[in-house]
């Protein structure tokens, strides 16, 4: 097993051997020819701007990496499956989408940016199984992953004390808990199942049910609010990301759970929960004065008295 | 002659009327109130403590309360108070209670309190088309049923005709400039039929801030062969509106001329999912805002279909967005079946064109018949 970054992992990265490399040049190819690679896992497709680099940059880590990395593949004779994590952000997001995408619903409306780069990815990746179709090709469109550790543009900006939210829209999120991603990846490596598959927690959420469950304050602004926290070094919300906090959007798991065969362990309400463990609340001061309001009340008093004398 | 007997005018300062001798009656009534003894306290003094001793009984918590408000104030504490006891607080808000939800209102006040924390701490649960069937239920239809009742005192008929479960796709002629026959409709199923209708609306009302999130919380979603479809193979209720903002926008001249039913799309929805398409017929919304005009440089301006010009709409301003109390008038049709065609139906497009006349027929005939049995637009 052999993991490829730019950066050196940080921790204990197990029996896996690393290897430094840049997946736009050609090195990738040597790598997978050298190592007799059989399985390629692809989790590059970056959704932030790196520090420094911005968007072009990132456009041409995500659609210039994978096509090396396809080109590679396409060579080498070992590989027999490609898995390639994309997003669910290839739907876009806007007043004109169905309730809930699937996955044969089409992406090209997916406007610019990086919406558009996974379009293009997931089209050469379809490109690359067409040409190889000895190779099992497997697409997971992840919603927005969310878990204690993890840092990506949603999470850092459901971690700000004081929610921003475009006025007048409430839109419906899904999440995905970083454990069922892994667990999804290692179920498609033993599995083996070729096509496109949507991943994400049961059910949905409003933002506002969201933030209400995070316990912090909210602040209702126009539509160029959010760009400004942008601008104000606040928090990376990118276009894509405005066009899901305003018209929302939801994918449909059915595909996932009777073809693929999986199962995610966590709701979007339980991954929210968990990644709201290490979150201390902003807000919560209206729950709290009703609270010490019902406390008062003498008929609720009375029924703790008598639930404490039964307990006791 | 000698001197002249000086006579003096008035009495020099001295009581009386110049004799000097005894103050007159006037001079006498001025100084009784110095004789009599001191008066008895106040009466007005005296209500509050009496108030209070009547009270007492009642409030049990707080016996602090009358007891502060008999004493008598002194110089000293004459200031502003530090605060008022939350003692006295909670006997004023126990008798507001008392007065406001009657005896039953601590139970009440609980139940109240709770629905508010579920809301406050997001402890609810939308499906995934993010209908918050809490919300509807509690809030917009309960803000909606006196309209639906007192204002438009809607005669529903042909309930037996509405599936009590099941999918099944209402179709209805819509109309009057906004649409409250949509909402009406809601209400009227929701109350008589048990059941949440789920709208599909054109998209420009999710496009709009505020329209569109109540809409979605409120069951809607988008008029899309996905949506449709999925909302009908899951078992739901389905309303549409097939003649869309050409039917609400049109000119009060063109009352009850049904328009074009679309392409046809709801019929091939049917189609596919088996569901029975129930005809709706209402009678009454074309009056609610008679629409005699309209403004299309400034609608297209805008992003809107229409910017309605009603005889009381721009002219008296928020006051003219009150619809007209017409009398309503809704009668669901004998349901037609579409399960017994085959699956590969819904690519016929004759068909479709056939059953969605047919349904297009059955509304435009109920709503003569419907007419018939009105004696006037608001009777």
């Amino acid at each position: 097993m052999i993991g490829v970054d730019v950066v050196p992992p940080g921790g204990d990265i197990g029996g896996m051997s690393f290897v430094r490399a840049d997946i736009r040049n050609p090195v990738i190819a040597k790598v997978i020819a050298k190592e007799d690679v059989d399985t390629v896992v692809h989790l590059s497709i970056i959704s932030t701007p790196l520090v420094g680099g911005g968007r072009s940059m990132m456009k041409e880590l995500n659609v210039i990496g994978t096509m090396q990395l396809l080109a590679a593949c396409q060579k080498s004779a070992t590989v027999k499956s490609l898995v390639v994590k994309s997003t669910a952000h290839v739907y876009g997001a806007s007043s004109r989408d169905p309730a809930m995408f699937t996955e044969t619903s089409e992406t090209r409306r997916a406007g610019g940016g990086y919406a558009k780069d996974v379009a293009e990815i997931e089209g050469y990746v379809r490109g690359f199984a067409r040409r190889r179709p000895d190779v099992c090709v497997t697409t997971l469109r992840c919603a927005n992953v969310i878990g204690p550790k993890v840092t990506s543009p949603m999470t850092s900006y459901l971690r700000l004390p004081l929610i921003p939210r475009r006025l007048g829209y409430d839109p419906r999120l899904q999440f995905l808990h970083e454990h069922d991603l892994y667990g999804a990846l290692g179920h498609v490596l033993r599995s083996e199942v070729a096509g496109t598959f949507n991943l994400a927690g049961d059910g949905v959420m409003p933002l506002s049910q969201v933030v209400r469950r995070l316990q912090r304050p909210m602040l209702p602004v126009p539509s160029f609010g959010l760009g400004l926290l942008k601008s104000a070094h606040v928090a990376q919300v990118s276009p894509e990301l405005r066009a899901l906090l305003t018209f929302g959007r939801g994918i449909d798991t059915t595909r996932t759970r009777e073809v693929l065969g999986f199962e995610p362990t966590y709701s979007t309400a339980a991954a929210l929960d968990d990644f709201a463990q290490d979150l201390v609340p902003t807000g919560g001061r209206v729950d709290r004065a009703l609270a010490t309001l019902e406390a008062q009340l003498p008929s609720v008093r009375a029924q703790h008295a008598l639930q404490e004398s039964l307990d006791g | 002659m000698g001197d002249a007997e000086i006579i003096p005018i008035g009495t020099r300062g001295r009581p009386g009327r110049g004799t000097g001798q005894a103050p007159s009656a006037a001079a006498r009534a001025l100084a009784k109130p110095k004789a009599r003894p001191a008066p008895a306290p106040d009466p007005v003094e005296e209500s509050p403590a009496e108030a209070g001793s009547e009270t007492a009984p009642v409030i049990e918590p707080a016996e602090a309360a009358p007891a502060a408000a008999a004493a008598p104030a002194y110089t000293q504490d004459r200031g502003p108070l530090k605060h008022i006891p939350l003692a006295e607080w909670q006997a004023a808000l126990d008798i507001a209670a008392r007065e406001i939800f009657g005896e039953e209102w601590e139970p009440q006040l609980a139940r109240f309190l709770a629905f508010l924390r579920r809301r406050v701490t997001g402890d609810y649960v939308v499906d995934e088309y993010g209908f918050d069937a809490e919300l509807t239920q509690r809030f917009l239809v309960s803000l909606l049923r006196p309209v639906a009742q007192k204002w438009f005192r809607i005669e529903v008929r042909g309930l037996e005709n509405v599936p009590a479960e099941g999918g099944a796709l209402v179709v209805s002629n819509h109309s009057g400039t906004l649409p409250m026959d949509g909402l009406m409709t809601m209400v009227m199923l929701n109350d008589l039929a048990g059941r949440s209708l789920r709208p599909l609306g054109a998209d420009l009302v999710f496009r709009l801030p505020i329209v569109g999130s109540l809409a979605r919380k409120g069951g809607a979603t988008l008029a899309c062969s996905e949506d449709a479809e999925r909302m009908l193979r899951g078992g739901e209720l389905v309303g549409v509106w097939p003649e869309g903002f050409k039917g609400i926008g049109k000119p009060y001249s063109e009352r009850y001329k049904l328009q074009r039913f679309g392409r046809g799309g709801f019929v091939s929805s049917a189609l596919r999912t088996g569901v029975p398409i129930v005809p709706l017929s209402v009678v009454g919304a074309e009056e609610i805002y008679p629409l005699v005009g309209n403004i299309p440089a400034l609608a297209k301006a805008m992003g809107v279909p229409y910017l309605p010009i009603t005889p009381f709409f721009p002219l008296l301003g928020p006051l003219g967005a009150i619809p007209l109390p017409s009398k309503w008038l809704m009668e669901f049709g004998e349901p037609i079946r579409t399960d017994e065609y085959d699956a590969s139906a819904a690519e016929d497009p004759m068909l479709v064109f056939n059953v969605t006349d047919q349904v297009r027929e059955t509304i435009q005939q109920t709503l003569y018949s419907l007419l018939m049995q009105r004696q006037s637009v608001f009777r």
